[in-house]
């Protein structure tokens, strides 16, 4: 139950900074994000205050602000994303505390907390989120034009500048759809733990990337499945809870997805060598 | 005489302070193939990326149509019908060939087919780049991902990505630097039908014959001034050299004195699965050995096993009578042995690091004091190979990638004669090289084998392989079918063995 939503939540940031990596970026922010849009939604999620939808869109809203800023500072400078995302990370987790005063934001409202910890036709909610999430950003990625240009920006840019591509247009995209998705990352956790933590999410940006580059995605940029991502993420989540359930203590644990990491690069370009 | 379609007046660029283009003109007619000719640097490709919105001009007026389009961006060029082949092949490699044809104009095919606008229409997408390639007589097949064709194919894509835009002006920016004869031959026929269709054609390429053979009308650039622009008939190949490299030049290749030393490379029995089999030679200290044959004859794959880019199957390398076996490049390198690669891009040089940088990565042990680069030695031999080779650049440490392509190219030789080979390989020396420095390269070959060292030159340009080599060896479909003398052979003997 617990690693459905830990699951979730990482996919969701899973998928967000994938379209990231294919178009030859990164996004170090997405840990903070989910502090900030957390936090911001729990502040209107206290019980007989606002109706559902005023917490979820101020969190989305957020994160979607906060998204569209590293796009715009990524695509206005020539900061490298790895720097501005850095930057933003730290930014993020400082709004975090401020707009929280520092405390953690709890008392939330019963149908706020569903989202994270309900069923529906015994399934948990997370997982109906993340599924349709996942529905959703495959189909950006393979079925629409923006997709196109994703893997036409990270496989090569300057040809995409030179096919009339808005080179720009298509990173502030990702940065922003990446921040919607940190942002019902950052929703599902506060309602998970019924309570808005500014300091949550710290390092699930790590995870996320993981499971993008096990799942197949090249940092390099062009390259990349949201199926391969989703695979990552259950892998990551699975093996986890192994290793738990094998009473691995957390630290060997990191040791060994350390070794998983590298190991399905390795395996990975291996393949590559072979067929090409 | 024909109307106007493009007109160009005084347009300038400068970068960083350097003047790439000086109040230069062009007068593009309706259904006119146009040649732009100049030497490497010249700032052609500068022109045409500024022409076609990749670039701005600090100053002047572009006039396409009645419009002007000194502002408007690649989309905007694009949808108003001028489209452009690009010297240095942008393409997208994890992309398929049909979504690379169509990269940037999906949303008119969907419109087409009636889907809402920000969808992707792939199966329609192929079938067009299917039509459009068959047109061509091309056979590529459109749903393979980019990166799995060879450059030749590559280049055909672009050329199909380039007039399935209904273009009015097409530029076409040395597409043939990469293709083989019968693909040259294909283009060329498609240039008529697009000529005979009111199509306009900028065209630059350093391969004269082919000059002489498309173009109506030629504007000659040098040193990113103006120069002039005449009809193609009223020119010969000498008058053409002439105004391109401001002074005459008498002749292509240097004498040839012959003195050969003992042999210094052997190679027998080399074969390599599926690329080519039992190639056996020898090179002399002081000669040269030419290898031709026809795009995909195996050539360069036999440079890349020798030099240890890629492994063989079987077969002996012996250098001075010793067996030897060369496992990377840097057992090549240390073994004496020196390759320029035709993949300039991939294997050439360091796009990123300056030129001197660039010049000096191979030698660099040679230019150091303890564990420190000796800078003021480094520099000098930089200056000494940027003098001796004629590279045109702002300064020792601009960026290679900033130079013009032909510069690039001497930039790699430069580097590989610096780590004082006994063996050079070169592949496709020349290509995207202009005249003037061609004979300046070829003056530089002679004087290395003249030095003692054995030389192994690929090249697709006959002309070249026989003004060059002592002797020659035609390969066809990875075996070797003939090994000529240098001084009786002809083009049509090596045709002839290089088809067999
Ligand atoms: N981005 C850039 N930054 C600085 N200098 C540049 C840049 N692009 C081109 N140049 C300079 O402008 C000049 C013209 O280059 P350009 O590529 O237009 O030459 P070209 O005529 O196309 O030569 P080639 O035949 O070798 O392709 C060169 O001296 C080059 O170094
Ligand atoms: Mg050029």
């Amino acid at each position: 139950m617990i690693i459905g939503t830990q699951v979730s939540i990482n996919a969701l940031l899973a998928f967000g900074v994938t379209f990231v990596i294919i178009t030859g970026g990164i996004d170090l922010s997405l840990g903070s994000m989910v502090a900030v849009t957390g936090v911001v939604a729990a502040t209107f999620a206290h019980p007989d205050t606002y109706p559902l939808a005023v917490p979820l869109l101020a969190g989305l809203g957020a994160g979607l602000l906060f998204g569209a800023f590293n796009g715009f500072v990524v695509t206005k400078s020539k900061v490298p994303p790895f720097i501005v995302t850095l930057g933003t990370m730290t930014i993020g987790r400082g709004l975090a505390l401020i707009l929280s005063k520092g405390r953690p934001v709890s008392n939330l409202s019963d149908p706020f907390n569903f989202i994270g910890g309900g069923n529906v036709f015994g399934i948990p909610f997370p997982i109906i989120i993340l599924i349709i999430a996942f529905l959703v950003c495959s189909v950006i990625l393979n079925k629409t034009i923006l997709g196109r240009y994703m893997y036409a920006v990270g496989g090569n840019e300057p040809a995409a500048r030179a096919s009339g591509i808005g080179v720009n247009r298509v990173k502030m995209w990702v940065y922003t759809i990446c921040g919607i998705l940190s942002a019902l990352g950052g929703i599902l956790l506060t309602s998970r733990i019924t309570t808005g933590q500014p300091n949550a999410g710290a390092g699930f940006e790590l995870d996320a990337i993981a499971a993008a580059i096990i799942g197949g995605t090249s940092t390099s940029g062009g390259t990349g499945t949201m199926t391969g991502t989703l695979i990552g993420a259950l892998l990551i989540g699975v093996i986890s809870n192994s290793l738990d359930l094998l009473n691995v203590t957390s630290y060997y644990q990191q040791v060994v997805m350390g070794v998983i990491i590298i190991g399905a690069v390795v395996l990975d370009s291996a393949g590559k060598k072979e067929r090409g | 005489m024909a109307e106007t379609i493009l007109r160009v007046k005084q347009l300038s660029r400068s970068f960083s302070g350097i003047k790439a283009l000086d109040n230069v003109q062009l007068d593009l007619k309706k259904g006119e193939v146009h040649a732009l000719m100049g030497e490497n640097g010249a700032g052609k490709s500068t022109f045409m990326k500024i022409l076609i919105g990749l670039l701005a001009a600090d100053s002047g007026e572009i006039i396409f149509e009645g419009s002007h389009l000194e502002n408007s961006n690649v989309s905007d060029t694009l949808k108003k019908g001028i489209s452009m082949i690009h010297q240095e092949m942008l393409v997208i490699p994890e992309l398929t060939v049909a979504q690379n044809i169509f990269l940037g104009r999906e949303k008119e095919v969907t419109r087409k087919s009636g889907w809402p606008s920000l969808w992707l229409d792939d199966s329609e997408i192929n079938r067009k780049a299917a039509e459009l390639l068959k047109q061509m007589g091309v056979s590529i097949d459109p749903e393979a991902r980019m990166k799995f064709l060879s450059v030749a194919q590559m280049q055909m894509v672009e050329i199909a990505k380039a007039i399935s835009n209904n273009a009015k002006v097409i530029i076409m920016d040395e597409p043939t630097s990469a293709i083989s004869d019968r693909e040259v031959a294909t283009l060329f026929g498609i240039i008529r039908e697009l000529k005979a269709r009111e199509v306009s054609i900028i065209y630059i390429s350093h391969k004269m014959d082919e000059i002489f053979e498309i173009s109506d009308t030629i504007t000659v650039l040098r040193d990113g001034k103006y120069i002039a622009t005449k009809a193609a008939s009223e020119l010969d190949n000498n008058s053409l050299i002439a105004m391109m490299v401001g002074r005459e030049i008498s002749q292509m290749f240097p004498e040839n004195a012959g003195n050969h030393g003992e042999v210094v490379l052997s190679v027998q029995n080399l074969s390599s699965k599926g690329k080519f089999s039992d190639i056996h030679f020898q090179v002399r200290s002081g000669e040269i050995l030419g290898l031709a044959g026809l795009m995909g004859a195996g050539r360069t794959e036999i440079a890349r096993a020798i030099f240890g880019l890629d492994p063989l199957e079987k077969g002996e390398i012996k250098i001075r009578d010793q067996n030897v076996r060369i496992q990377s490049p840097q057992d090549a390198i240390s073994k004496g042995i020196g390759y320029v690669s035709e993949d300039r891009k991939g294997l050439g040089f360091i796009p990123d690091m300056s030129v001197s940088d660039n010049i000096i990565l191979s030698s660099l042990r040679q230019h150091r004091k303890g564990i420190f680069i000796d800078e003021k030695g480094k520099e000098l031999t930089v200056n000494r190979i940027i003098n001796e080779l004629r590279i045109k650049t702002s300064g020792t440490d601009q960026k290679a990638v900033q130079l013009s392509g032909g510069n690039q190219q001497k930039v790699v030789i430069g580097k590989v004669l610096l780590a004082s080979p006994e063996i050079v390989i070169l592949d496709e020396p020349t290509r995207g090289v202009d005249v003037g420095a061609k004979v300046e390269i070829y003056k530089l070959i002679r004087n290395l084998s003249e030095k003692g060292i054995a030389i192994i030159m690929i090249s697709s340009e006959l002309p070249e392989i026989l003004g060059m080599s002592d002797r020659i060896l035609v390969l066809s479909k990875g075996r070797q079918t003939a090994v000529l003398s240098g001084k009786e052979a002809t083009q049509e003997m090596i045709m002839k063995y290089a088809v067999a």
